[in-house]
């Protein structure tokens, strides 16, 4: 079942986003989920036996999955893309100022 | 503890979410909607339906490929907001890393990258512009053929370390970026809706099909790689 490993994979990066402390790892934790909810947005659409939603040599006639949520999925991947550049290039500031990416260090370095 | 607290509390979200299950189809057997419907019948009005690859013409939107007819013609206004979402995002990227100088390695790259970068560089863009420019045949299209150009011109960098493309990424960028607006007032000023697809729209699977539809993934093809190359450079510049 896709539902499963889309759930297991949001669980994977929750997991990740509480237990880490570096700032990457959380980043990359949330990119883990809007994977995850990629994967479950598609499997909604799937339906068992049926093609790729495009007209070709091969699928002459229309025997589709559901294409709406894929092109959903398409415009999420792409903000995804660019919310992933933006916080890289906040944490390129981030370890500019601390010279760490670990959340404790940098509370005891604003703390001083 | 605070391990087991979070597994604790990834158990529970993850029994919710299995709790909620019944509430959705089971996998596999979801069922297209009336929207959907419409969108694989080319017809929204709901009296389409019957189409054959090679054979039908003249339909309201003749993409073979029914994700980039709904991303690139029935929801084009929301694809025009998302390549905005792409440029704020590079536009934030710039702004962020600006001041930095660009740093230099001081030593030449390694002899097998700068030779095989010449080979496989025009073979990278020639796949990257196949990809946008069939984007209403095949899977693909403007957001993953401008993606694999900017993984061309990631090479490019790597391998030379004078190599500089800004301002022609922000030239491209800018003019594609206007096109596509104009290309939607063109539609305004021939048939009163914005981004409407006012072109014959020919037979489906034919290169030339379907009107506006591959004009305007040719243009996000060319937007986005001039995007993602300018995050690539300013990422890099940093080191």
């Amino acid at each position: 079942m896709v539902y499963y490993i889309s759930f297991i994979l949001i669980g994977i990066g929750i997991y990740g986003f509480l237990t880490q402390k570096n700032l990457f790892k959380h980043l990359i934790s949330l990119t883990i989920i809007d994977t995850a909810i990629n994967i479950f947005i598609i499997s909604l659409g799937y339906i068992s036996g049926e093609e790729a939603p495009i007209y070709s040599k091969y699928t002459p006639i229309a025997n589709f999955v559901d294409p709406l949520p894929q092109a959903l999925v398409l415009t999420a991947i792409v903000i995804g893309v660019g919310i992933l550049a933006l916080g890289v290039s906040l944490l390129i500031k981030v370890y500019e100022k601390y010279g760490t990416l670990d959340v404790e260090e940098i509370v005891a370095k604003e703390g001083k | 503890m605070r391990r087991f607290l979070s597994a604790l509390i990834v158990l529970g979200l993850i029994m919710f979410f299995i709790s909620t299950l019944p509430l959705i189809p089971e996998f596999g057997k979801a069922s297209l909607s009336k929207v959907s419907r419409a969108f694989i019948d080319k017809d929204v009005n709901g009296n389409g339906g019957n189409i054959q690859y090679g054979v039908s013409k003249d339909l309201e939107n003749g993409a073979a490929n029914v994700v980039t007819s709904i991303v690139v013609d029935y929801r084009s206004f929301d694809t025009l907001g998302e390549v905005t979402v792409l440029f704020t995002s590079a536009l934030g990227v710039g702004i962020i890393l600006s001041g930095y100088k660009r740093k230099k390695f001081g030593r030449e790259p390694n002899f097998i990258l700068r030779v095989s970068v010449g080979i496989l560089l025009p073979l990278i863009l020639l796949f990257g512009a196949y990809v946008f420019i069939h984007g209403h045949l095949t899977p693909g299209g403007g957001f993953p053929g401008g993606t694999i150009i900017a993984a061309g011109i990631l090479l490019l960098y790597l391998s030379n370390e004078e190599f500089d493309l800004s301002k022609t990424v922000k030239f491209v960028e800018g003019i594609s970026g206007s096109l596509y607006v104009i290309v939607g007032l063109l539609g305004l000023a021939v048939s009163g809706v914005f981004l409407i697809n006012f072109l014959p729209t020919g037979v489906v699977g034919n290169l030339f099909s379907s009107g506006i539809v591959p004009i305007i993934y040719i243009l996000i093809g060319f937007k986005v790689g001039a995007e993602l190359s300018g995050i690539v450079a300013e990422l890099h510049r940093e080191g």
